[in-house]
């Protein structure tokens, strides 16, 4: 039985990981659609969050404007979500699903990469 | 003016029957009572009302001879009282009794008080052929003056930044032997694979073939390294349980001073001494503690004997510890599934309805107590993992041993394996399919993208453990 070189280094951009999610492939834009709608199902509220790759493991990334506190909709999260990645290229991009009952992150995990995966 | 008619009593030495004193079926249990509710076969003979004030007795203020001194106070505040007795369903010979134990009979703070007389000498009191603790209903105003969880399963989220997942660990084998370098190494293997945690083994501890400071300090650099690799937070479970207590905060020091994120401690083999002691040092020094439970076996498993789970569970969360392991239902350890889903509510929920169903005798208040995570641990690999996010949800930590360390292409891509199964089980439950019925169909769609994940699902698709659970809920 042959075994297998596990190709991750600390020089490669692309080793690293970014939380939930980021062990399958980039999703694609109906994979994201589908979880803004779990968001939005648990009543959680959708905020976006964006950051240079270099300072991807702080705790604090740039908010895109404030969390879309009563939106219910998923289409115009959307499209928050592409504003945010047009505007911030080469930045990570993602999701948040807050849970203000819980005082937590129901859900959080990048839509867009900065750098290549 | 009238006397109250007990300070009338005069000393009347002899042997009385225990009902006489303890047995209420009219009494209506208070908020601020400790309720039990022990699962007792009497012996030959003695009736159940009987068995059950002796069981209320010998676990509170009586003893097995009226004596002068009963009669300086006023057992009427302080006695334990059996209130009510049920039948176990299906069995002959085993009935419930209900005991109400009146709150100022308990230190505050102190489940070892709690412990010591509700399964102090009452276990050995021949009357009774066999006794199990079967649950117990803190009152809130007895919970809130323990310490509980020393962070709680929120803050431990924000700490570790994970979200919208269970955690995944994974104990490093063999348990016992390896250098404490080479014990590092397979550390780093794990995390840099996509783990959140590792953690000892419970029996390593401070061995010759690995003193726990060299294994401290090459874990620390493990963890580190795998850190800086995949941009993700991880630890390694330090288990700092010794022969003494001075020894484990040594070791607790240790680790925070080695910058690590988590501890670990064995909380029946050391104590609920030890075990609240070091929940309060986590808590001072913002250090995250792993709860392992050797021994609950010995205690919970014996349906007619001991102590079930579920009250070991109540002690932990209110004695402190932010994992503590539940079993798997699933994997090569005894659960049954409705039972397990009962204690996992007791770790993490703020208030928990009585629910027989679940093996759950009381509602269970815990007001602000933060929750725990459960720890789903023991024989468990990647074809378990859609039946374990369905069962445990996010809240919870799935950690493989074998099911990592096994797979052909060594550690790395083993966690690999398993954290992509998360993940598309994850992805899949929040778009709403149903997770444990398409397990095949989702496990094989995410094992296209993932060489690992294809690998670990050949490797050990005929791995299953069925055997009959041994510890049923008694139902109707």
């Amino acid at each position: 039985m042959s075994t297998q070189d596990f190709p991750s280094r600390r020089d490669d951009p692309a080793s690293r990981k970014l939380g939930t999610l980021s062990y399958l492939p980039a999703p694609s834009r109906e994979q994201v659609t589908s979880q803004v709608e779990y968001i939005l199902a648990r009543g959680w509220t959708c905020a976006i969050e964006h950051v240079e790759p270099a300072r991807a493991g702080h705790t604090y990334w740039y908010m895109w404007k404030l969390p879309m506190f009563g939106e219910r909709d998923p289409e115009p999260v959307m499209e928050e979500l592409d504003r945010c990645h047009q505007a911030h290229p080469g930045d990570h991009v993602r999701l948040i699903g807050y849970d203000r009952r819980r005082q937590t992150q129901g859900l959080a995990f990048v839509v867009y990469r900065g750098d290549p995966a | 003016m009238m006397l109250p008619t007990d300070t009338a009593k005069a000393f009347d030495a002899g042997v009385k029957d225990y009902a006489l004193t303890y047995w209420d079926p009219s009494y209506q249990p208070k908020d601020t009572d400790l309720l039990a509710c022990f699962k007792v076969v009497a012996q030959q003979g003695v009736p159940r009302e009987e068995a059950a004030a002796a069981v209320a007795a010998e676990s509170s203020t009586g003893t097995w001879t009226t004596v002068w001194t009963d009669l300086l106070t006023d057992l009427e505040h302080y006695k334990g009282r059996a209130y009510r007795i049920e039948p176990v369903p299906g069995d002959e010979q085993a009935f419930y009794a209900f005991v109400a134990y009146p709150l100022d009979l308990f230190e505050e703070g102190s489940v070892v008080n709690v412990l010591t007389s509700l399964v102090g000498n009452v276990f050995g009191f021949k009357a009774i052929r066999s006794l199990r603790l079967e649950d117990v209903r803190f009152p809130l105003v007895f919970v809130l003056t323990c310490g509980g969880p020393p962070n709680g399963i929120t803050v431990e989220r924000d700490r570790m930044d994970k979200y919208g997942r269970p955690l995944l660990g994974a104990t490093i084998k063999p348990k016992l032997g390896l250098s404490a370098k080479n014990y590092g190494r397979a550390v780093y293997e794990v995390l840099r694979g996509g783990n959140d945690f590792t953690k000892d083994d419970e029996n390593v501890n401070s061995q010759p073939f690995m003193r726990w400071r060299d294994r401290f300090e090459f874990v620390a650099e493990a963890v580190k390294s795998a850190q800086a690799e995949t941009g993700e937070r991880k630890g390694h479970y330090l288990n700092v349980t010794a022969g003494t207590v001075e020894d484990m905060f040594e070791r607790a020091e240790f680790a925070k001073h080695l910058e690590m994120p988590i501890i670990m401690h064995d909380f029946l083999t050391a104590g609920f001494t030890a075990n609240t002691s070091l929940a309060n040092w986590c808590r001072r020094n913002g250090m995250l503690l792993h709860i392992h439970r050797a021994m609950h076996a010995v205690l919970d498993r014996n349906p007619y004997h001991g102590i079930h789970f579920r009250v070991l569970t109540k002690a932990l969360r209110l004695s402190g510890g932010d994992h503590l392991h539940s079993g798997t239902v699933v994997g090569k350890l005894e659960g049954d599934r409705q039972a397990t889903l009962g204690w996992i509510d007791l770790m993490r929920e703020p208030f928990i309805r009585e629910d027989r169903g679940r093996g759950l005798f009381f509602d269970q208040d815990f007001g602000h107590m933060p929750g725990l995570f459960p720890v789903a641990s023991g024989g468990i690999h990647v074809w378990h993992i859609p039946a374990l996010v369905s069962i445990f949800g996010d809240d919870s930590v799935l950690q493989f041993g074998g099911g990592t360390l096994g797979h052909p292409w060594g550690n790395a891509a083993g966690a690999t394996a398993n954290r992509v199964a998360v993940e598309a089980c994850v992805q899949a439950r929040n778009e709403g399919r149903a997770v444990e019925a398409e397990a095949r169909a989702i496990l094989t769609g995410a094992a296209k993208a993932s060489p690992e994940l294809a690998i670990a699902m050949d490797t050990w698709k005929e791995v299953r453990f069925e055997y009959d659970v041994v510890d049923k809920l008694a139902t109707t």
